[in-house]
C-alpha cells in the first residue's frame, strides 16, 4: 500500500525578483516499509522534495498524498498534527534545544500531544535507550558528540511513532565510522517496519537502502532498486551505474 | 521591566495613600461624631454691612435652645466659647485650648470621659472652678503623674481637675483635638471671656448633633429660617451666621488626597505602559534570536496557539517578576511615605495583588505581538534560519 504519493510536483523559490525552480515535475510512489535513498547533485532539489514531504513546506504546484491523505489546503493545524504523528525529521545539523536535556529534547513532540509528564518521560527514556543512550538522558548536547546528538534527534524523531521517518542528510555532519553506526540504527528500524526517506551525498550510506531514487534540476532521472548482494559488497558497481546515470 | 517596577509600585503607593486617606477621613469623621452642623457668627462676605453692633457675635445660648427645642431633627444643641489660655501646674506652663461647653457638647461630639467625673448642670449653674482636659494636655501638664483631684491654674485662676477626655486624635484641618482644656460655660465666660451688653448670653459657637443624615439638608435650611427670625434679618441681607456640615467639610478636605491619587496614578500609567513596551522589545529579541527553535518547534508538531502561549507565558512571568519585584518596593515606598511625610497610609493585600494582577495584563497586552509573530513564522523559514 502507497504511504507516500506525490504527482507533478513542482516547487519554485523567490529570490529577488525572480522565480527559482528546485523541482520541475516530480512523481513517484513509496510504499509501506520501503528504504528509499535520494541521492543527487547540490542544488538538485533533494531538501526540497524532503521538506514538502514533511509538511515542512507545501508545493507551488502538484499534489502530495500522505497516508490516504492529500496534504495540499489542510489547515496549519493539521498540518501540525500530522507532523507530529506521522512524520519523524531528522535533520544534517541535529536541531536539538541547546539549553535542554536529552530526555527533554526527545520529549518534544510529546509535549504537543498532550501527554503527562511521567508517561511522557517513559516513552522519551524507552526511544532513547532504543538508540543506545540510556545513559545519558541527562546530557545536555554540547555534552554528548555529534553521533551521539544525532541518536538523540532520531530519538525524538521516533519517539512519537510515526508512519515516516524522513532524514535529510542525517551522517553529512558526521565521520564515516558513526554514520555507518547510525546507518545500522536507520536499517534495524526499517526491518521493524519504519518507512524511511534519507538523502545522502555518499555511495556508501545510498547503499543500505532498499531503493536509490536519483534527483537533477529538480527531476528524477533514476529510481533503481538496491540488490542484496550490491548491498553486502558495499561498493557495488550496480551503485556506481545509479551513479554515473547522475553524473 | 523598570517600567513595570514603577508602575506596579506607583499603583501600590497609590492605593496605600488612598485607602489610607479615606479610612482617617472616615476616622475624623467619626471623631467629630456623626451628624453634626457647626453654627458660628459670620463674618459677612466682603463689601456688605456687617451686621451686629460692634462686631459683637450675635450668637446665644438662647439661640441655641430654641434650635434644641424647635426644630425637628435636631438631637441636641450645644452653645460653646473658646479662647486660648495659659496653663500652669507647678513650674510647667503650656499654652492650650479653652472651650466653655454645657453637658449637651458631651453627647453633641460624643466624646467620653475615661476617668474621673463628667461635667453637670450644677457645675454650669454654680459656675464651677472645674475643668476636664484632653489626652495632650494631660501628657504636658502632668506627664505619667494621676490628674485627677489635682490643682491648676488657668490665666492664674486655679482649677480642679475632674475628669479626662477619650483621645479624639488630629482633626480634619490638622490640629489636636486632644490639646484641650473643657470647662463650664459660665465659668468660661465669667474668668476668661466677659459679656457683651448688646448680648449678655453670647456664645462663639453652636454645635448641633441632628438625627438623619438624610434630612440635614432640611434641618440646615430650618436652623437658617429659625436664625434669620430670631435675629430679624430682612429678605436680601447677609446672614449673620454660617451653618455648615462638618462631615462634609471633612470630605471637602479629603480632595487633596484625591489630587495626589491622581498624580500617581498618572505616574503609574505612564509607567506601565513605558514597561509594557520595554517587554514587547525584549519579547521580539527573544522572538528573533530563537527563530530556528520556534522552527524545530513547529516541525515536531507544536500549532501556532501553542508557540504563541509559550511567549505569552514568557511575557507574562517577565511582567509577574516586575509586577512582585515593583509590589514589594511599593509596599517599602508606602510605609517610608507613612512614616516620614505623616501621611496615613494602609497596605492592603487585595490592592497588591491587583497592582500585580496589573502588571500581568500589561504582560499579556504587550507580549501578544511577539507572540504572534513567533506563533505566524513559517517552519522551513524559521529552521533554515542561521
Ligand atoms: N530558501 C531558498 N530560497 C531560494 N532558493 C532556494 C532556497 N532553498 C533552495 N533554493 C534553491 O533551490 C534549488 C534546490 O535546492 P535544494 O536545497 O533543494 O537542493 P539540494 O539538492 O538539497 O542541495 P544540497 O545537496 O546542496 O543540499 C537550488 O538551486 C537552491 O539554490
Ligand atoms: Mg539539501
Amino acid at each position: 500500500m502507497a504511504l507516500i504519493e506525490v504527482d507533478r510536483l513542482r516547487h519554485c523559490y523567490r529570490v529577488g525578483g525572480g522565480l527559482v525552480w528546485a523541482l520541475e515535475g516530480v512523481s513517484l510512489t513509496i510504499k509501506r516499509g520501503e528504504f528509499v535513498a535520494v541521492i543527487g547533485p547540490s542544488g538538485s532539489g533533494k531538501s526540497t522534495f524532503m521538506n514538502i514531504l514533511g509538511c515542512l513546506d507545501s508545493p507551488s504546484e502538484g499534489r502530495y498524498r500522505l497516508n490516504g491523505v492529500y496534504v495540499g489546503g489542510l489547515h496549519h493545524d493539521e498540518l501540525a498534527a500530522i507532523r507530529n504523528r506521522n512524520i519523524g525529521f531528522v535533520f544534517q545539523s541535529f536541531n536539538l534545544l541547546p539549553r535542554a536535556s536529552a530526555l527533554e529534547n526527545v520529549e518534544l513532540p510529546l509535549v504537543y500531544r498532550r501527554m503527562w509528564a511521567g508517561e511522557r518521560r517513559r516513552a522519551a527514556l524507552a526511544m532513547l535507550a532504543r538508540v543506545g543512550l540510556a545513559d545519558r538522558a541527562r546530557h545536555t548536547p554540547a555534552e554528548l558528540s555529534g553521533g551521539q546528538q544525532q541518536r538523540v534527534a532520531i530519538a525524538r524523531a521516533l519517539v512519537t511513532e510515526p508512519l515516516l521517518l524522513l532524514a535529510d542528510e542525517p551522517t553529512g555532519a558526521l565521520d564515516s565510522q558513526t554514520g555507518l553506526e547510525i546507518m545500522a540504527i536507520f536499517r534495524r528500524l526499517n526491518g521493524e517496519g519504519l518507512t524511511i526517506v534519507l538523502v545522502t551525498h555518499e555511495a556508501e550510506i545510498a547503499a543500505h537502502a532498499d531503493r536509490i531514487v536519483a534527483f537533477r534540476d529538480g527531476r528524477v532521472v533514476s529510481d533503481t532498486p538496491v540488490v542484496q548482494q550490491a548491498r553486502s559488497l558495499g561498493n557495488a558497481r550496480h551503485l556506481s551505474l545509479a551513479y554515473n546515470n547522475v553524473r | 521591566m523598570l517600567g513595570i517596577i514603577i508602575g506596579v509600585a506607583a499603583v501600590v503607593v497609590m492605593i496605600a495613600i488612598g485607602v489610607g486617606a479615606r479610612e482617617r477621613i472616615a476616622a475624623q469623621i467619626r471623631s467629630l461624631g456623626a451628624n453634626l452642623i457647626s453654627i458660628s457668627p459670620g463674618s459677612a462676605k466682603m463689601g456688605s454691612v456687617r451686621l451686629g453692633a460692634g462686631g459683637a457675635p450675635r450668637l446665644s445660648e438662647e439661640d441655641a435652645a430654641a434650635i434644641g427645642m424647635e426644630i425637628p431633627g435636631v438631637v441636641v444643641a450645644a452653645p460653646l466659647l473658646h479662647a486660648r489660655e495659659q496653663f500652669t501646674i507647678g513650674s510647667t506652663n503650656w499654652q492650650g485650648v479653652l472651650r466653655g461647653v454645657t453637658p449637651e457638647y458631651f453627647s453633641a461630639r460624643e466624646w467620653r470621659v475615661i476617668a474621673g467625673q463628667e461635667m453637670t448642670p450644677e457645675d454650669n449653674k454654680r459656675v464651677a472652678n472645674v475643668v476636664l482636659i484632653g489626652t495632650t494636655m494631660r501628657e504636658k501638664l502632668f506627664g505619667k503623674a494621676d490628674p485627677l483631684g489635682a490643682a491648676i491654674r488657668i490665666r492664674d485662676v486655679p482649677f480642679t481637675v475632674i475628669g479626662l477626655l477619650e483621645r479624639k486624635g488630629q482633626s480634619v484641618w490638622g490640629d489636636d483635638q486632644d490639646d484641650i482644656a473643657l470647662v463650664p460655660l459660665r465659668t468660661a465666660r465669667r474668668q476668661f471671656i466677659g459679656t457683651s451688653r448688646a448680648n449678655p448670653t453670647f456664645v462663639h459657637n453652636i454645635t448641633v448633633k441632628f438625627a438623619d443624615w438624610a434630612s440635614a439638608e432640611d434641618t440646615m435650611a430650618a436652623i437658617r429660617q429659625l436664625l434669620w427670625q430670631r435675629h430679624r434679618l430682612r429678605t436680601g441681607q447677609e446672614d449673620s451666621f454660617m451653618v455648615s456640615n462638618l462631615a462634609e467639610a471633612a470630605n471637602v478636605e479629603g480632595s487633596t488626597t484625591r489630587v495626589v491619587s491622581l498624580l500617581l496614578s498618572a505616574v503609574a500609567s505612564i509607567s506601565l505602559v513605558v514597561g509594557g513596551i520595554g517587554i514587547m522589545n525584549i519579547m521580539l529579541v527573544t522572538v528573533t534570536e530563537r527563530v530556528r527553535e520556534i522552527g524545530l518547534r513547529l516541525a515536531v508538531g507544536a500549532r501556532r496557539r501553542d508557540i504563541l502561549a509559550q511567549f505569552l507565558v514568557e511575557a507574562v512571568t517577565l511582567a509577574l517578576l516586575g509586577g512582585i519585584l515593583g509590589a514589594a518596593i511599593g509596599t517599602v515606598a508606602a510605609i517610608a511615605v507613612g512614616s516620614l511625610a505623616q501621611w496615613p497610609v494602609i497596605i492592603d493585600l487585595s490592592a497588591v495583588m491587583l497592582a500585580i494582577g496589573f502588571a500581568a495584563a500589561v504582560g499579556v497586552f504587550f507580549g501578544y505581538y511577539p507572540a504572534r509573530k513567533a506563533a505566524r513564522l513559517q517552519p522551513i523559514e524559521a529552521l533554515r534560519t542561521e
